[in-house]
This record gives C-alpha cells, structure tokens and sequence, in this order.
C-alpha cells in the first residue's frame, strides 16, 4: 500500500482495529466457548460410505452407553419429510432432491448425517456414536459428473430420473446484449484471418477451511428459541428456520457471536443446525454440536469443481469475436442454500473486462455422490476470471502476441466507461490503463521478461514465467431486481438503524454480520464522519436477530457497498432530523441551518449546538418541534442500482525448477481499483487473505476423492493449507475510479484476491515451461504435476500413480514412483 | 479419574480428570478459560497453542495429566496488570488478525519464537509460526507484527518492560 498523509478525515484513515482488543486478550465469544447450563451435546453418526442403502440401524448398545440421553434417527424425531432449503431455483423446473436432516433409508455421500447421539458431553456422544450400528448395502457411487450428465448413466437420485439439477443458459443473442456466437464461431472457421481457441479447464474442488469449526446451540429455555451459530448469516438462519421446521420466526432469536471465519463456508443451513433445535424443542435442555475439523471437511459445503470447456473466436490482429463457455458443476449429493446459483454468478463475467461482440454461456448443474457444493470465496467468479484469463495467454501464445499488449488491445478503456457489456450490465467506472501501468512498473514487467529470456537461453534449470491477471468482478450483491430476474429466493437489500444516545454516544445497527472482516471498525469510521461524532463513541451492533432484526447478512464483498450505504443512509436521516430540532431551538428556519463536523449553525450567526445536545434535548423531550416524534433514531434499508465492479492487474513470476517440478512464487504484485477506501489496513488485510486462499487454488488445494467415493484427504495433514512458510509477501497496491453507484464511492474488496491470484500464478506456472513443450498444467500445479508434464513434454513415460490422482502431492503417503526425488510441496 | 494439580495463568487448581483428556479440552471445559481455542483433530491449526512451563506446545497435544505440577500460560494470562505484551500490541498495530480464532495460538506460538530468536528474519518468522495455520490474513500482517514486536523487545527500545518480556510460565 502507498502510505500518504494521514487524511484529517476518519473515512481513509488506517485505523486499527476496535475488534481486536479482545481477540487478542482471549476474551472471545466463538459458539463453541456458549454452554448454558444444562446444555446437552450430540453428535452424528455419519455415514462411511458415498452411496447405500441403509437396511437396519442398531442403536441399542449405543443407548446403554453412560451419560447418553438417547439416540434418534429422521423417524424417532419424526423429520422423515423436513427437507434443508435451496433458495435458488435457476430454472423453473430444476430438479430438487429431499436434503434430509438424517437419511431416510439411503445415503448419498460419505459423511452424511445417519442418527444422532445426545449425551451429557461431547466426549460421552462421541463415545456412543462409535456404538450406533449401521447396516449398509453398497451402491455404485456416481463420481464423475460429466458422466453423470450423460443419458443412461447411474442416477444418485433415481426419482429424479436424470443427474442434470438445470440447465442454465445465457446467450447475447438472445437477450439483445450481443451477437450470435455460434455464428461467430462459425464464420471464425471459414476465414483465414481468424482463429478458433478450444480449450477444457478443470476447476477443482476446493474446501473452505475456515479455521473455526461450525457449531451451534440451541436454548428452549425462555419465550424464545436462542440460536447461536458459527454462521455468516444469522438473519436469513432464523428465516429458514422457519421455512424448514415451521417454527414462527417471532419465536426465533439467532445470534451469530464471534465468528471465526467463513468464506462462503457459512452461509448454509445445516441439518446439525435443525437438529439442535427439534432435539432442545423435544428435550427442554439446551442443546450444543460441535464439528470436528474432520466432520468439517467431510460434511461442510466445498466449493468450485466444475468443468470448463470454452471456444474463443479471434481475428488474427487479436480482436475477440465470441465466446462459447459450456460447464458441467458438480453439486454434490444434493442442493445446498445457494449452489445452483453459484455458478450463475459467474455467467456474467466470462467476457471480463474485454469488449466482446458475442457470448453464450451454458451450465449443467450435476449431481454426484460427494459432499455438496455451495459459495466459497468469489463463488462462480474465480472460475469465470480463471477460465478467461487463462484463455487469453491461450490467445496470446497461438497468435504469438505479449499477453499484456493482447489484453489491452481487447479491453474497455478508461475514456468508454459507462460501459455496457455483452452481458446486459453497465460497469459504471474504471481504468485498466492505470492498474496495469502501475503494477507493471511495480512488478518490472520489462527486468523479468529480460531475465526470463536469459534463463531460456541459457537452458537454466530453474526457468522464469511471468504470471498476468486483469480481472474484474461483480460485487455487492444484490440489486433486489436482478436477483429477482435470476429467480432468487430473496432480495440483496441491506438495513441499518443509527440512534443517538442521551449522552451523546452512538448506536448503529446493521444486518451485515461480520466474521473477521472488521466491520464495527470501518463502519464506525463511516459514522464518525457523517455525523461529526468522535469514532470512540461509535458503537456497532450486529449478529443478533433481536439486536439488528433487519438484515441479509454478509457475503458476496457486500458489507460496505450494501449495508455500509444502509448506514450511512440512516445517519443522514438523523441529520434531518435533527436539523428541525436545531432550527426550534436556536429559532432559526430550517432552511437557515447548517450542519458540519458535528455542529449545528445559524448561517451567518455563532450560534449553534452540537449533534449531541440536540440528541439530549429530544431525549429530554421538554421543547422540540410541533408534529415531530421526539427522537432522532433512523432505519434505512438499501436496495442497490447495481453492482460495483472493482477490478486490477496481479502480475507474478514463478520459478520452476525443471529438474524436480519445484515450483516456488517469487514475486507477486497486484494493483486493485476499489474506489475510494475507507480503512486502507482493513483493505490491505482483505487482499492479502483473497490472495493466498486464491494461490492456494493454483498451488495447493484440491480435495480428491478416491473410486469408492470417500474423502482422502479430510484432515489439515492431508489437505494442504497453506502455512506461512509457503507464502511470500505480496506487494500490494490500490489506486481509485470512485464508484458511481453508491454515494461512498466505494467498491468491494472481501474477494478481489482470490479471484484475480488463482490465473495469474497457473498462467505463470505456464509461462515458465511452455517453451519445453508443455501446453497444460492441472490444478493444483504441484510438484508432481509439474514434473510429469515435463516428463510427458520430453516424451517420457510418467504413468500416473493411484495415489496422485486422488492426492496434490502432498500428506500422507503420496511417493511418486515417477519422482524418486520426492519434492513434496 | 486422576487428579492433576496445575498452575494456570497464575492461579493454582486442582482437579479429577479423566486420564484421556486433553489439556485443550482441560483449560476450556473445566477451567472456562475458553480463550484457547480448538481448530483441529490432528495438531496441525495451533489454535490452541499455549506455553507450558515455557514452551509453547499445542495443547490438543498434550494431555492434562501431563501438565501435573506444570505451570500454563494461555492468551488470558499474557498481559499483566491491563498492559499488553509486546507481541498481543503488535498483533492489532499491524492488523495481525482478522476473525481472531488463530489469533491466541498464533501470539503465543510468536512470543515461544521470539524468545529463542529475538531477531527473526521474515523466512524465520515464517518457518516459525508454521505450525500454526490461519486462513484469513495470508500471513503477511502477522509476519510483520512479529517483526515488529521483535523491535519492541530489544533490549534498549523505547518500549519494553521487565514484566512484559516474553513469558516462561505463570501468570504473575
Ligand atoms: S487444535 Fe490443537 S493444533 Fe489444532
Ligand atoms: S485471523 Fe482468521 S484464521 Fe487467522
């Protein structure tokens, strides 16, 4: 970040953070340090096999075990027909299965809910669970979604008669935004000046690996059901309660306490989360579950995993003229709260921040017996940004061209903005030129090119690639009406309440519910500035149904361009407000009153009082104006126009070592547009955690499956986080196009990093070995992976070995006959 | 049940345990002192890093019989007297945390490092803490608190304390 003079104002000031006091003294409330006294704990028994029916369960001896209050299956509890909420239907006739809370009679994926043990402890539930009896019937289990998608496959949910959920289709042509891209294509074929680039990218499955296990308690004991749960969405919780379980949302109170981490992960609805509350309704005790990191990894939602295949037609001057996008995306066993639509979230960034006449997109949504898929970090726009940034260093290497001067020739400039894209939407601001020139200069784009030749030229066996990524995305979710026209079962409003203390200290509420991203401190900020008050008396409230009852939550880089404009509509009506009781005090008109930093004046005049007087006197009530409340307290609730699209230039170098496949991120440089910034630390924090989880993609993460359907690697030994030793400092930089959109000016930022990091590293990977022969790297771009493709390149054998093809090279057990050197990453 | 007489952030205890229990699950289960935090079943987050009798260990790791006669030191019992160590500053000065939930293993696991090399480099820091894993920050800002913390602690700074060096056990 540039460090420039500290701005007199609060809004751009890198204020730290007010959350922090207590995280780092140990005074946290994360869902799982909450036990009422009383409490109950359960825990599931959970199925070992991906697809089976079930033809007993034995919980007898599990029954017996001390401490256990008893053991219940979907029956016992009788929740045979509650079926766990998907609020996208992407098509009228997308086909749903039951998502059960426990399984009736058949499992779907390993790691599903059977029964469920409720004990006096965890350790006691844990205990029996171990005692609980299941007899399976082993069934095929579907695993390969393209498979899946075809006629006469296996189906995961035969009454569904096919695995294809919906088909969903985007066409320019159709919609009046563009031309027709199979005619593009077509023309593309018959014309000598132009090209057709097919390629197939896989996105691979990924886990969100938040680092706090999901929980949740459930307190009967009171009017009110108490929810508190390890969850990005507290509002939307207590509505889908009710939805789910009938119980009236009146009588629900959900309370999302500290919250550690979510990335998408915590969006869902949970059958462990129905369960607490049918058990606490049924038992009177408060009832508490607990994740194990396994459970975790085997039963919380993963993201990406989808099949990419792309046709790009392109005049050989470097001119795109169409783009065909067809994916398959795998859902898993069943439909989690907003996975059809997570890749219909990307549908509209394929054609990025490039001017293209024609685009069509299609996705099939397919089912197989895995863990189910929903939003994680950027959620269908890393795989958009993936799939075109890749696609053009694709362009660029079959036409010969530099990858940066390609982009440019393609992409919007900063004089055509507003721009409306060949997918309906209007990007209101931005400079490409900018982003790109600075980070380049950062970066130095030209040394590295130069000590990339030098390298080849001299057969060094460690060679140079130089990674690119201009990305942009859409965020702040949602204009209602767009979500609307997408069918989604909800609006993307945001709300706020902002009240004025009696002794001038402020309370805001928002509906947005943090988790890390450091809201009380931004918002506080935002408060600060507009009503003139000191930032220490800025209070935020949140993640409490019954404290900040209005909301949608957070998700979607949506807190600041959504609810932060909800604030900061809220405090201008407490100005107005509490201008007319100035004006009646000072006796003055209204008109004649003017407000900055805190004060009320008589224009012209000394006279004046501050925001909190005037607070103090409606809270006195004793004198204030004729038809006006005494009160100066304010809601507001923002439905946006559109979206912000913040964008940048990441550029990296990576050297792999060509003896061992090694490959190691030298430098990476990123220059982010996101508007005005209203805490530059926060901003830099943002980035940098969008950055590794967006690298590790490339380099890292994968979660493999093996042949019968099970999770090897659900463990932290074996799923391969990166830890800081696996990550080099980023530079970082951001510049700004204020928005136009919101009165801030004011762009996302909570998932910049990993949607742009993820293509520029395997671009960079590429860059380095293309030159040997090597056309395409797998994600993750492991040791292994790297090294066999040079081995492939060189014509050697490289058989692959069982165990990698289900492992990134790492954990456990994964020696690599092809690779007696054993680079381990 | 064993009974295990422990020396937590400088209060004595003593109580029946089971003999498989954790002294993660010790601390926060038995104690209430639910700022240690749990991330894993395999020792691999460090969430729940804590120095016992001056070594940071992962106290999923270590079982509470095996702290008997031991002295604790957790995240509650880093500051004395209301002033932070030096490391807890550093932390919220260069945005070392965002959700915070591997924040109370990552400061002790920081303070542990900085104690046998109180001049890391960045490749130390990270080699360092590399058994402690957060999603959220993309460690670079916990790279540099550390660091910087490390300035802090130099003998001869401005700003270190007696009492706020890096702890070696009990609480006061
Ligand atoms: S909880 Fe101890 S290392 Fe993860
Ligand atoms: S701050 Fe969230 S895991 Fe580190």
């Amino acid at each position: 970040m540039t460090t420039t003079a500290e701005p007199t104002t609060e809004i751009g000031r890198a204020r730290v953070r007010k959350e922090d006091q207590r995280l780092i003294t140990g005074r946290s409330r994360y869902t799982d340090s909450i036990t009422p006294s009383g409490t109950v704990h359960i825990a599931v028994v959970r199925s070992t096999i991906a697809r089976a029916t079930i033809n007993s369960i034995d919980k007898s001896e599990a029954e017996k075990a001390p401490g256990v209050f008893g053991v219940y299956t979907a029956a016992d509890l009788g929740a045979e027909e509650v079926g766990l909420p998907c609020a996208w239907p992407i098509t009228p006739d997308q086909k749903a299965p039951q998502r059960p809370v426990l399984a009736n009679g058949r499992v779907n994926f390993s790691g599903e809910g059977v029964a469920v043990v409720v004990a006096r402890s965890a350790a006691a539930a844990r205990d029996a669970v171990e005692l609980v009896d299941v007899d399976y019937e082993p069934l095929d289990p579907v695993l390969d979604m393209e498979a899946a998608a075809q006629d006469g496959a296996e189906l995961v949910h035969p009454d569904l008669g096919s695995n294809v959920s919906a088909t969903w289709v985007f066409d320019s042509a159709a919609a009046g935004t563009g031309g027709d891209v199979s005619e593009a294509i077509k023309a593309a074929e018959a014309d000598d000046d132009q090209i057709v680039v097919r390629r197939r990218f896989r996105q691979q499955r990924l886990i969100p690996a938040f680092m706090e296990p999901r929980s949740c308690v459930v307190d009967p004991t009171g009017e009110q059901l108490t929810i508190w749960a390890a969850t990005q969405v507290p509002h939307i919780l207590r509505t889908m309660t009710t939805v789910t379980l009938g119980v009236p949302e009146s009588k629900l109170r959900v309370i999302a306490p500290d919250v550690g981490g979510g990335f998408g992960g915590k969006i869902g609805v949970l059958p462990e989360e129905m369960l607490c509350v049918l058990l606490a309704q049924k038992l009177g005790k408060p009832v508490k579950w607990t994740e194990t990191r396994s459970e975790c990894m085997l039963t919380a939602h993963h993201g990406r995993d989808q099949i990419q295949d792309l046709v790009m037609a392109v005049r050989k001057d470097g001119t795109i003229t169409g783009f065909d996008v067809h994916l398959y995306a795998d859902m898993g066993a069943y439909l989690g709260l907003v996975g059809p639509g997570v890749p219909i979230l990307g549908a509209f960034m394929f054609n990025a921040i490039y001017k293209m006449p024609a685009l069509r997109f299609t996705c099939s949504n397919v089912f197989t017996n895995k863990t189910l898929t929903d939003a994680y970090r950027g959620a269908g726009r890393p795989e958009a940004t993936f799939a075109i940034e890749r696609m053009m260093d694709e362009v660029a290497v079959e036409l010969g061209r530099d990858p940066v001067e390609l982009r440019e020739q393609n992409w919007i400039k900063h004089d055509e903005f507003p721009y409306d894209t060949v997918v309906g939407l209007t990007y209101d601001t931005g400079n490409y030129e900018q982003a790109t020139q600075r980070a380049m200069e950062l970066f130095d784009y030209a040394g590295l090119r130069r000590e990339q030749e030098e390298r080849r030229r001299s057969g060094d066996p460690v060679q140079l690639g130089i990674g690119i990524s201009t990305f942009t995305e859409m965020c702040g979710l949602a204009p209602s009406r767009v979500l609307g026209s997408l069918d989604y079962g909800a609006g993307g409003w945001e709300a706020a309440n902002v009240r004025m203390l009696a002794t001038g200290k402020v309370e805001v509420t928002t509906g947005a519910s943090a988790h890390g991203q450091g809201h009380e401190t931004a918002f506080s900020q935002i408060v600060a500035d507009k009503l003139g008050v000191g930032f220490d008396d800025v209070e935020i409230l949140h993640g409490d149904t019954q404290v900040a009852p209005k909301g949608l939550d957070t998700y979607g880089s949506r807190s600041l361009v959504v609810g932060g404009i909800a604030i900061v509509n809220a405090a201008e009506k407490v100005i107005e407000k509490a201008k007319k009781i100035a004006a009646h005090l000072l006796e003055a008109s209204e008109d004649d009153i003017e407000f900055a930093n805190g004060q009320f004046t008589v224009r012209g005049t000394d006279k004046g009082k501050a925001i909190q007087e005037i607070a103090f006197a409606a809270f006195m009530a004793h004198d204030y104006p004729e038809g006006m409340e005494p009160s100066l307290d304010s809601d507001a609730v923002f439905d946006p126009e559109n979206f912000s699209f913040p964008h940048g230039t990441h550029l990296c170098a990576m050297e792999v070592d060509t003896d061992t496949g090694r490959v190691n991120l030298r430098r990476y440089v990123c220059v982010d547009d996101i508007g005005n910034v209203i805490n530059p630390l926060i901003v830099e924090g943002q980035v940098h955690g969008g950055l590794a989880q967006g690298i590790a993609q490339a380099l890292f993460e994968e979660a493999n499956y093996d042949e019968s359907g099970t999770l090897v690697n659900a463990t932290f030994v074996d799923y391969t986080l990166p830890s800081a030793a696996d990550l080099p400092s980023f530079t970082t930089e951001t510049v700004s196009t204020p928005s136009t959109t919101n009165p801030l000016g004011v762009k996302g930022v909570g998932e910049a990093g990993t949607i742009a990091s993820t293509p520029a590293i395997v671009n960079g990977v590429l860059d380095a070995v293309r030159h040997l022969g090597v056309t395409e790297i797998e994600m993750p771009t492991t040791s292994q992976r790297v090294w066999r493709a040079l081995q492939v390149a060189k014509g050697h054998q490289a058989q692959q070995t069982p165990s990698d093809t289900h492992s990134p090279g790492a954990g456990l057990g994964s020696i690599d006959p092809n690779n007696p050197k054993g680079e381990v990453q | 049940m064993t009974e295990v007489r422990v020396t937590v952030d400088g209060v004595n205890y003593a109580d029946d345990v089971e003999p498989r229990m954790l002294l993660a699950q010790y601390l926060r289960e038995t104690l209430g002192k639910t700022g240690t935090l749990i991330g894993c079943d395999t020792s691999n987050c460090g969430a729940c890093t804590v120095s016992l009798n001056g070594q940071s260990v992962k106290s999923c790791s270590v079982l509470a019989v095996q702290a008997d006669g031991a002295e604790v030191t957790t995240i509650e019992g880093l500051a004395r007297d209301g002033t932070l160590h030096p490391v807890q500053e550093a932390f919220r000065e260069c945005h070392g945390l965002q959700c915070g939930y591997c924040t109370p293993g990552m400061i002790m696991a920081a303070v542990d490092l900085l104690g046998d090399n109180p001049d890391p480099t960045e490749q130390e820091v990270r080699e360092g803490i590399e058994g402690n894993l957060c999603r959220c920050t993309g460690y670079q800002n916990i790279v540099r608190a550390v660091q910087s913390a490390a300035k802090t602690m130099k003998p001869g700074a401005a700003q270190p304390t007696e009492q706020a060096a890096p702890v070696a056990g009990g609480g006061n």
